[in-house]
């Protein structure tokens, strides 16, 4: 597993490939055609069941309950924004949007501030410990998170921080630090001998190097990193739900309480679903060769 | 897929200054995570109300406890389904997509549940599955195949008003005719409304010689009389109807739009009317997908859904590190694809396909958001999984924190396995 996996694939021009009858040709492009009906349809499949949420989103309560959203090829007048107009305006549910942000952004700069700081010691300075600290980091990868819930429960109970904003951000910090220090450390590691000790002969300091010489050049993994850990912290449910209290909580909370009656809320719930994936989705296709770069490295999570 | 090899410190620099840099990361492992996994094993020893030591009593309960039980069940279920099933299906997609031009864009597409929230997903599968036919469109599409085989029936839920008995063969009249009678069948449960358009009025038939007559309307009660022909209501078209003489059917006919009948050549003797069943059967809803039977495979489905563009990517990324040659040479020894893909490219991929089998399951063994999310809640306890358990127990309906710390060790130890292989891989890696 390389900490950024490069995506580039390399095509080998092949020599000596045999000389192929008609009939092999004929089979061959058969074959190939049946691949790509194959292919797009398992394409078509992936996409049905979102295209459909969207669609439910864009129809209000009564069409929803009276007819499936595939209904809209033939009434495409029933289309409307009307459930975003109500989302939006729904106080609770705008502010836990917000929210999503202000738990997302904070967990993620902390993350990545913190995991190169300790990731440029564990690659580039030797000090008593540094290998078993680092397998310890690699053991924490996969540490399920429920293991820390009734203690940090109480923890935060007893600081004062049970129900905020900064208890569910330093809950998902120091879960994202183990695959965030993995990443970086490996990719710090790649970086050459020659940078860092070209600066050292200079007599700079530890910090100037990691400053001047190591960010920039590991501006890509950073950038993954970044994408990936923002979109898990923007996804979370569970820390969430043990975490914050009404104030503070995000959209996928907001939202659970409406899931009682989810055929009569399908309006509601759709609209908050596609709400939610917006962000996610945005950075997805914006952002897609770093965050599965991301998720590659982070396979182990 | 190799680590880039590793590095020594420049000699002579004082460990003191990794201090700094490593002091912020630290201080938050060691206070939210390591402190915490001890904390959880020991409070595991200790009753719900966290004072009186109860050894391995917690641990004793968890695996008497039935609603547990089923959670072990379903994880057990889900380790030995799901991953494998998804590397096998990534591992099929990843070659064929090689076989594309637009390879990138069908890997976008199947990679990008990975960037929604599992709650996200759990809502998109919970309205694929809607029971509802015109909800859900799993249900709308099978209704829609079966009613191509098995059209639905005219008149779903109508039945004589009175004088038929209902019996597995469909509605039986309870006295006998012969030739020469005629008789109505007064038919309710049916909307008006839905009464077919070439629908004409009905009127009760005149007795033929040698012949069974009848009529069959929709005998409307309010604003008519029931149980007779009023002016205003009119015959059902196209119901079967049938003469049976000791057991066996003798005739069949179909009312006609005004919804009359005959019988012509009944011959002598006794007949009963019959109305088949077929006439008035339901129509056909699909099934109860997110009911107890289904639910897990339901969830699983879903989950495969999120984690294929996953495998695909991760795998394909290996295709690529496999030499052409290899793969070429086979082909000029006059392999099959088939056989290449069997003998060159899986056993060369099996290190890659490893690391996503181990990956997907212990994916598969947090489990949570999926079923929280997908499984109504009366069904929640027939799909529960350890990890969805675990919360109940502690911050759910059971507020035992006992119980729970208990059920994440043992999710823990579940997990160590893949730490252990997740730290081998590294150390191996490195040298």
């Amino acid at each position: 597993m390389t900490a950024v996996a490069d995506e580039v694939r390399i095509d080998v021009p092949v020599s000596g490939t045999p000389k192929r009858g008609v009939l092999t040709r004929a089979v061959s492009r058969l074959g190939n055609g049946v691949v790509q009906v194959v292919l797009a349809l398992v394409a078509v499949f992936w996409l049905v069941p979102v295209f459909g949420l969207l669609i439910a989103s864009l129809r209000d309560e009564s069409a929803n309950t009276a007819s499936g959203w595939w209904t809209v090829f033939t009434r495409p007048a029933e289309l409307t924004l009307e459930n975003y107009a109500d989302l939006v305006a729904n106080q609770a549910v705008w502010q836990s949007f917000l929210n999503t942000f202000y738990i997302a952004v904070p967990a993620t700069v902390l993350v990545v501030v913190m995991a190169s700081l300790a990731s440029y010691a564990l690659a580039w300075i030797e000090f008593p410990g540094r290998e078993t600290l680092t397998v310890v980091v690699v053991g924490l990868l996969v540490m399920p998170i429920q293991v820390a819930l009734i203690p940090v429960a109480k923890l935060f109970g007893a600081l004062g921080l049970f129900g905020t904003i900064t208890g569910v951000v330093l809950f998902h910090v120091a879960f994202g630090l183990p695959f965030a220090i993995f990443l970086l450390r490996n990719f710090f590691t790649g970086i050459p001998r020659d940078l860092i000790e070209a600066a050292r002969m200079d007599g700079a300091t530890e910090w100037v190097i990691f400053k001047r010489v190591i960010l920039p050049v590991a501006k890509p993994a950073i950038a993954s990193l970044t994408i990936f850990q923002f979109l898990w912290v923007w996804n979370d449910l569970l820390v969430a739900l043990v975490f914050a209290d009404q104030d503070s909580a995000p959209i996928t909370v907001a939202l659970r309480a409406q899931l009682r009656q989810f055929g009569t809320n399908i309006d509601m719930l759709s609209t908050g679903a596609f709400l939610s994936m917006i962000v996610p989705l945005g950075v997805f296709l914006v952002f897609q060769k770093y965050f599965v770069q991301g998720v590659l490295a982070g396979s182990t999570k | 897929m190799r680590l880039r090899p590793s590095v020594d410190a420049a000699p002579g620099r004082s460990p003191r200054q990794a201090i700094p840099f490593l002091l912020p990361a630290l201080v938050v492992l060691a206070a939210l995570v390591l402190y915490p996994l001890v904390f959880s094993l020991i409070r595991s020893f200790f009753d719900a109300s966290g004072e009186k030591f109860v050894g391995l009593g917690n641990y004793v309960e968890t695996f008497t406890d039935p609603r547990t039980l089923i959670a072990f069940r379903n994880n057990v279920i889900w380790v030995v389904v799901a991953p494998a099933a998804v590397t096998g299906i990534g591992l099929i997609l990843a070659v064929l997509t090689e076989r594309i031009r637009w390879a990138t864009a069908f890997r976008l597409v199947l990679f990008m549940p990975m960037a929604i929230s599992l709650f996200a997903s759990g809502i998109i599968f919970r309205l694929v599955y809607e029971e509802a036919p015109n909800q859900g469109v799993v249900n709308a599409a099978l209704v829609g195949v079966h009613d191509i085989f098995s059209p639905a029936s005219q008149y779903p839920g109508a039945r004589p008003r009175d004088g038929y008995a209902a019996t597995e063969a469909g509605f039986t009249a309870i006295r006998p005719s012969r030739a020469g009678d005629t008789i109505t069948v007064p038919l309710i449960g049916h909307p008006p409304q839905d009464v077919p358009p070439q629908a004409l009025p009905a009127s009760p038939p005149t007795a033929g010689a040698g012949e069974l007559r009848g009529v069959l309307w929709l005998d409307v009660s309010i604003g008519g009389r029931a149980g007779a022909v009023d002016p205003t209501e009119r015959g059902l078209p196209g119901v079967a109807v049938e003469a049976v003489r000791d057991g066996k059917v003798v005739a069949r006919t179909t009312t006609g739009d005004d919804g009359r009948f005959t019988f012509p050549d009944l011959g002598a003797g006794d007949v009963t009317v019959r109305l088949p069943p077929e006439n008035f059967a339901l129509p056909f809803r699909g099934l109860t997908w997110l009911g107890p039977s289904f639910i897990t495979p339901v969830i699983i489905s879903s989950w495969i859904w999120i984690m294929t563009g996953f495998a695909i990517t991760f795998i394909a990324a290996g295709l690529s590190a496999i030499p052409r040659d290899a793969l070429e040479a086979a082909r000029v020894d006059g392999a099959t694809e088939w056989q290449v893909f069997k003998r060159v490219t899986v056993p060369l991929l099996s290190p890659v396909l490893l690391v996503v089998f181990v990956t997907l399951v212990i994916n598969v063994l947090k489990i949570f958001e999926l079923v929280f999310v997908i499984a109504p809640g009366s069904v929640q306890s027939e799909a529960n999984v350890l990890a969805l358990q675990m919360w109940q127990v502690s911050f759910g309906t059971g507020g035992d924190q006992g119980a729970g710390s208990a059920l994440a060790v043992i999710l823990f130890l579940l997990v160590a396995p893949a730490m252990l292989f997740n730290i081998r891989r590294f150390r191996r890696e490195r040298s």
